[in-house]
């Protein structure tokens, strides 16, 4: 049923029509509304059988869900930016005990200096923790990913996040078509899981192993994940036959067909990406996108079959590895070694700096006529940057950095040094 | 595309008015992305919210910078910051205030632009006769629906229908169709001055 409505609402309405048995979470914004959605779904008996669980943390609401899904109950939570760090060792152990446990992340920078907007830093700092992670572009793939993150979840009996822009999306009304149950039904079977605490026919689940056979469990959750690249395409094309909507796989082009430029990103930015690029294929130009949906898996070969006929590619990140550039990017360009194809990195929207269309433009220009420099910092205030670093030139006491760029900014009068 | 801007202040229900519109937007067949300006969710700070009309998918996320309408919640605004930046010479300005523009200092701007698309609109005091609170947003969603053209005054009361209900919804639907009804006659006076 299509229906105006809040990101976070249509993710809350997708995830009860996914029947989970156990929601546990701890607010924090931007994902706040989608659990406390849920939690009204539970309370006026319209989500049932359903345990909606308050926890004291985010440690603890990963906790729980580690507990519910190894007791063979359908398990769900949210959560962002701080809040992920704060439950970092329970999500390692949720991957590592592979538990199938779905979790949305609704994307938000990560502190300090604290800022509660959007960007990719929160998930992408959980790359390597086992999860599969997911993104969607708009809040009908945010809800469809949803249901498909269920079903590939089960089927491998691996956890996986769907990441969606916080705020951005989350807090975003727009046109959603809502499936009916019936439809979610057909989809995705009743949780049967692999492994079960069950009093019946006691196992344990989280042994201690030591060096004889430790690489083997890691190696096969990297097993599980290349299955993944396998399952994800196959899952969307089922979700096709039953919903009737190109939703999910790998990868997906845009434009790319005779492209001589291309611009990969992830998330609700490629949707400013694609307004950009129909503007500029209109003034001749051979640009187009390449969306990347799996981050985690990363779909090596798809990538590289979407670019290796281009002569350039950017990639527009949301993330920023310090000390290196960017995160995404380093994987992009695995993807395509040995094809001498000219990558470039463009370091974006940080903290919820905007991304504008203008920005974009001149980026994506500067990119076709390669004269970007490797790693790009768009829209950087470079005169605030250069202040604060001849401050610490001339000043060894030079002060608290964000304090003092605030007060550079006219933003604050609470601190500056030198 | 059709973009509208909305000032306010945190409480005045902003963010609601653009999520209204954008439900009113939908109930007449069109596409429609309703968005705030995020974390300035504090009572009386400035808060901007943004919707976006149109007849295909709208895939842009970056804010409204060149609005084709404003809607001004708080006439307090216009002394901090500037509300008019980036609006399209033909856009739309609908200022919520019992006084004209030239009365609250704004006479250059009725110079500039003329009256045809701009109004004034008392709908704090019409929050408060209806509604029992001076919340402005709905008499100036209903009264955008007059000066625009842009929407049926019944989608603004199916949108208030699917936000509140009972006395709250009937008081809300009494003060959009007064302010409705005062918008258009005010532009049909103008039109045959």
């Amino acid at each position: 049923m299509l229906k105006q409505i809040e990101g976070s609402k249509a993710v809350a309405e997708a995830i009860a029509l996914c029947r989970p048995e156990v929601i546990c979470a701890y607010p924090i914004s931007p994902q706040t509304h989608i659990v406390e959605a849920l939690g009204e779904m539970v309370k006026a008996g319209d989500l049932t059988p359903c345990e909606f669980i308050n926890v004291e943390s985010e440690f603890a609401a990963m906790s729980v869900a580690i507990g519910s899904s190894a007791a063979g109950a359908r398990s769900y939570t949210a959560t962002a930016s701080q809040g992920l760090l704060f439950m970092v060792e329970a999500v390692y152990n949720a991957a590592g005990l592979g538990l199938p446990i779905v979790m949305t992340v609704a994307n938000r920078a990560i502190g300090a200096p604290i800022n509660i907007w959007n960007d990719h830093s929160d998930s992408l700092s959980q790359r390597d923790s086992g999860w599969m992670q997911l993104f969607a572009e708009t809040n009908q793939e945010a809800v469809d990913l949803h249901i498909q993150a269920f079903k590939l979840a089960e089927e491998l009996s691996m956890p996986i996040m769907v990441c969606m822009d916080g705020f951005i999306l989350t807090h975003a009304f727009e046109r959603v078509d809502i499936p009916t149950q019936e439809q979610v039904d057909g989809y995705l079977p009743p949780f049967d899981p692999r492994q079960m605490l069950d009093p019946a026919e006691p196992v344990s689940i989280g042994a201690m192993v030591g060096p004889e056979a430790f690489m083997e469990v890691k190696y096969l959750a990297h097993a599980k994940q290349m299955q993944a690249l396998e399952l994800i395409p196959q899952l969307a094309a089922e979700f096709k036959q039953q919903f009737g909507r190109d939703s999910g796989g790998l990868v997906r082009t845009y434009r790319a067909d005779d492209a001589e430029t291309m611009i990969v990103a992830m998330g609700s930015v490629l949707g400013t990406v694609k307004d950009t690029v129909d503007e500029l294929r209109e003034q001749g130009h051979k640009i187009g996108v390449l969306g990347i949906i799996s981050y985690r898996p990363f779909p090596l070969k798809e990538v590289r079959a979407a670019l290796v006929n281009c002569k350039r590619f950017v990639v527009l990140e949301k993330s920023l590895a310090v000390g290196m550039g960017g995160i995404v990017a380093t994987d992009v360009r695995m993807a395509v070694s040995g094809t001498g194809l000219k990558g470039y990195t463009a370091i974006a929207g940080l903290g919820g700096r905007n991304i504008t269309k203008a920005s974009l433009h001149k980026l994506f220009l500067e990119a076709e006529q390669e004269q970007l420099p490797p790693v790009t910092f768009v829209d950087l205030d470079w005169d605030v940057v250069n202040k604060q670093l001849e401050r610490e030139k001339q000043n060894r006491h030079s002060g608290p950095i964000a304090e003092n760029i605030l007060y550079d900014k006219g933003m604050s009068s609470s601190a500056k040094f030198g | 595309m059709f973009q509208i801007r909305v000032h306010g202040r945190g409480g005045q229900g902003v963010v609601t008015a653009t999520e209204m519109l954008s439900v009113a937007a939908f109930e007449e067949g069109r596409h429609a992305q309703a968005f705030p300006s995020f974390g300035s969710e504090r009572t009386g700070a400035p808060v901007v919210a943004f919707c976006r009309l149109d007849d295909k998918e709208i895939r842009l996320r970056e804010p409204i910078m060149e609005p084709d309408a404003l809607i001004i919640q708080d006439p307090t605004l216009l002394h901090q910051i500037d509300v008019f930046a980036g609006l399209k010479p033909d856009g739309y300005v609908l200022l919520n205030s019992a006084h004209s523009f030239e009365q609250i200092g704004l006479g250059e701007l009725v110079k500039q632009r003329g009256l045809s698309r701009m109004c004034t609109l008392p709908a704090s005091e019409l929050g408060l006769k209806h509604v029992g609170r001076p919340i402005p947003n709905v008499p100036l969603i209903a009264g955008f629906a007059a000066l625009s053209g842009m929407f049926k005054l019944e989608s603004v009361i199916k949108a208030i229908n699917e936000k509140f209900s009972g006395k709250v919804a009937a008081g809300n639907i009494a003060a959009a169709t007064e302010a409705y009804e005062l918008v258009k006659k005010q532009m049909e006076e103008r039109a045959h001055a």
